[in-house]
């Protein structure tokens, strides 16, 4: 069966992603007990990208015995786990990990609000105001096409009357999410979008049961559920884009929080959220994990990166009695560490902090269609007013005329358009950007980077590619590339990988061990062999550049040198060529020394370049650039950058990025290359210019349908036809951007 | 006309029909997974 070696080995089977390795902590306290005796685990998965993702995890957690149920949801990575009676958590999680995926526990207390309960409820509300509205216009259109004498006042009472009957429950129901929102804001003593829409859907279902009873000719019942609708959909579209980037957020905030594994006093394993831990906890960091707090090496040896720390790029080996900070990357072998601060002491502490203050810094960005709200509420209702003060003392018409009038006025006037216009763009710009591996993760983001004009790049993984390839190829065998390879397989380390990439795959030579600041030694063919620092593999001629350079020796054959390089990503040059064709300047900002820095800033074509930055820094220039009146957007990948990518005005991070920082960007881009960047930009501010053209749409509508309301001569069809209309008329808009040319 | 007494009636009957399935499925959450639930079909239930 050739399911079973897809199914046995570890990985997700699409080969979409490697398998990871991390170590095995025990969620048990973030188990939930449910009040029928159920217990239940929520599990945030990560690396499950496809459908036989599900199937295994599904498949392997529910053969664990006792386990009733596992659901896992593809779309946003939450594994659910019910089971009654006597079932260690900490085997689900092991389970998980056999198979080659990372968990962590959600929070019980924040997963229980996670349900999307608003979203929900106004996918109700949006089916209750779409049913209402296709009875009524079916009654409408009989009235409509019968206005001529054909149909009697008495069906047409009853018309009405049904319609009537139809409108004002589906209204009260449907129209909770708009009356909700224009209340408070009222009781605040402030006026939004939702007060014109509250009192248009109010007023013209009170005018329509008026003319009912008074057996009069015109009713807008049809008009206030089709208000009701379309703004509905604008409203819900908005509201799934950024529940998506909520969950995304959620999930990458879960792994972070949860990685710390605490080594219990009976020896076990327990999962500790980083702020939980107090000094003297001992802390199990298996390859793969960052130290969460300050710390001392207890026990064990291996490469850890330090570049958050210092802006090194190359490894540093550490073994016991070494001191930690928080946010190094344990490489190579697991570690056992003793904590010596709390978390709130720690620099992964100030990072957190130095993002939350960039967020909140975003959170006052005023979005276009607020803004556009903003102008257009007020002008609205002057006019509605001035109409129906008009008719009742300018001319002998009466109230029952002046308010009909008004009515129309605010009902031809609705916000339908403006409701419609920024979401239904936003939500084909994100789509189309998905496609091209983009990850939009909130409306507004599209709308800040169209405004951007200044590039701010991270060297390390953003401009290169953030990993060693071998820059002297030509000068190794092919058989010399095989048999270091062979050992270089049972290595984490960067030199090892990179050697590993450029032979692909194949098998491990026997006995082979890492030996942690030195390399891998293991026997191929009978001989003993070496790769690794030169003077421990027996190279005489080693340079001190150990960071870039690795010696292969096989038995008593001369040393052969591998050299290596953090290659530049292949189109670094054209994306700052194509971004400086778009009017927008790129600098780049970089905790690495200066050497490197200068070189890759003249190989891509920058002039503006600053090295040894801290996190601080890196903001600091941010605000620098701001403060001139420069709109900033940060490209970066690392921990350190994170800050900075909360802190810019728009930001943009890869699919290889620390979970931190992928959490704190507006975008998440896949691929090698950096070409996502232009068409993000681009798409941007097609996304914009759209969005303009249906303000100025709305606008241009406005302006030919408020004369006609104020003169009096707008009847239920008119109204009716020009709403649906102009919603029809700016989704259409709003589609054109799928079918536009994709960014060069 | 009298046809309407009945046919009115019929339509909103259906048309209730209709949203009553609707909000059924949304409280049943089969929207919450919409990626998930294009790749379940491609799974064989063999176990």
């Amino acid at each position: 069966m050739s399911t079973v070696d897809t199914l046995t080995a570890p990985g997700c089977p699409s080969g979409l992603e490697p398998a990871l390795d991390a170590g095995v902590i025990d969620p048990a306290p973030f188990v939930r007990r449910l009040r029928d005796g159920t217990s239940q685990l929520e599990l945030s998965i990560h690396g499950a990208k496809c459908g036989g993702c599900i199937s295994k995890i599904e498949g392997g957690v529910a053969r664990i015995p006792g386990v009733d149920s596992a659901r896992l949801n593809l779309s946003t990575g939450k594994l659910s786990v019910l089971w009654r009676g006597r079932v260690r958590p900490r085997d689900i999680t092991q389970k998980i990990s056999d198979l080659g995926y990372r968990s962590a526990p959600f929070d019980p207390y924040t997963a229980a609000r996670q349900t999307d309960e608003e979203g929900r409820f106004l996918l109700r509300c949006l089916a209750v105001a779409g049913f209402a509205m296709a009875n009524i216009m079916l009654l409408s259109v009989a009235v409509w096409s019968g206005a001529d004498g054909e149909m009697g006042p008495a069906t047409r009472m009853m018309m009405h009357w049904i319609s009537g009957m139809i409108a004002i429950p589906a209204a009260a129901f449907a129209g909770r999410p708009f009356f909700n929102s224009a209340l408070s804001a009222l009781r605040k003593g402030r006026a939004n979008m939702d007060v014109p829409i509250s009192l248009a859907v109010f007023l013209s279902l009170g005018v329509s049961v008026f003319e009912t009873l008074n057996h009069g000719r015109d009713a807008y019942f049809d008009a206030a559920v089709m208000l009701l609708f379309f703004l509905l959909i604008g409203r819900f579209l908005d509201h799934r884009l950024r529940a998506r980037a909520r969950e995304a957020a959620r999930g990458l905030l879960a792994l972070q929080a949860t990685t710390a594994s605490r080594i219990t006093t009976g020896g076990g394993l327990e999962a500790v959220s980083a702020r939980d831990i107090a000094a003297d906890d001992m802390i199990l960091l298996s390859p793969g994990d960052r130290a969460p707090v300050n710390g001392v090496i207890e026990e064990g040896a291996s490469d850890v990166d330090v570049s958050l720390v210092t802006g090194e790029s190359a490894p540093v080996t550490m073994k016991t009695g070494d001191t930690l900070y928080a946010g190094v990357l344990n490489m190579s072998s697991r570690l056992i560490m003793r904590a010596t601060a709390r978390a709130e002491d720690s620099l992964l502490a100030d990072l957190t902090r130095l993002i939350e203050a960039g967020e909140q810094g975003k959170s006052k960005y005023v979005r276009l269609a607020d803004r556009a709200a903003a102008l257009y509420v007020p002008v609205v209702h002057t006019l509605a007013l001035a109409t129906f003060l008009g008719w009742l003392f300018l001319g002998d018409a009466g109230l029952r005329v002046a308010i009909m009038n008004a009515v129309a006025v605010l009902i031809i006037t609705c916000p339908c358009a403006l409701g419609l216009a920024a979401p239904a763009v936003q939500v084909v710009a994100t789509g189309r950007l998905f496609k091209s591996g983009v990850l939009v993760k909130s409306g507004d983001a599209l709308e800040r980077l169209a405004e951007a004009d200044c590039f701010v790049f991270d060297k390390t993984g953003t401009l290169t590619l953030g990993r060693m390839s071998i820059s002297n190829r030509d000068e190794i065998s092919g058989d010399v590339l095989l048999q270091a390879a062979s050992l270089a397989r049972a290595s984490r380390h960067p030199l090892a990988r990179a050697v590993v990439a450029a032979a692909g795959a194949g098998k491990l030579a026997d006995d082979v061990s890492d030996v942690p600041g030195f390399g891998v030694e293991g026997i191929i063919d009978g001989r003993k062999a070496r790769f690794g620092r030169g003077d421990w593999a027996g190279a005489s001629g080693a340079s001190d550049n150990a960071a870039s350079e690795a010696w292969f020796r096989l038995g008593e054959d001369p040393p052969v040198r591998f050299e290596f390089d953090d290659s530049i990503r292949s189109d670094a040059a054209n994306v700052i060529d194509a971004l400086k064709i778009r009017g927008a300047d790129a600098e780049m900002l970089t905790g690495d020394r200066k050497a490197p820095a200068a070189r890759v800033a003249s190989l891509v074509g920058l002039q503006n370049w600053r090295a040894e930055t801290t996190p601080a820094d890196k903001i600091a220039r941010l605000n620098e650039l701001s403060a001139e009146g420069r709109k900033t957007v940060m490209v970066g990948d690392g921990l350190n950058d994170a800050p900075a990518l909360a802190a810019a005005h728009a930001s943009l991070s890869p699919g290889t990025a620390a979970d931190a920082s992928q959490a704190a960007a507006d975008f998440v881009f896949q691929g090698d290359g950096l070409s996502a960047i232009v068409t993000a930009y681009d798409v941007a501010k097609q996304a914009r210019r759209r969005v303009l053209e249906n303000f100025a749409f709305a606008a241009l509508y406005n302006a030919c349908a408020i004369p006609l309301a104020v003169m009096g001569l707008v009847t239920p069809l008119i109204a009716a036809l020009a709403m649906s209309g102009s919603s029809v008329i700016v989704t259409l808009n709003a589609l054109r951007l799928r079918a536009g040319k994709p960014g060069t | 006309m009298t046809a309407l007494l009945y046919l009115i009636p019929i339509a909103l009957l259906m048309g209730g029909a209709g949203l009553a399935a609707f909000i059924w499925s949304v409280k049943s959450g089969q929207y919450d997974d919409m990626d998930g639930a294009a790749e379940r079909i491609l799974l064989e239930d063999d176990d």
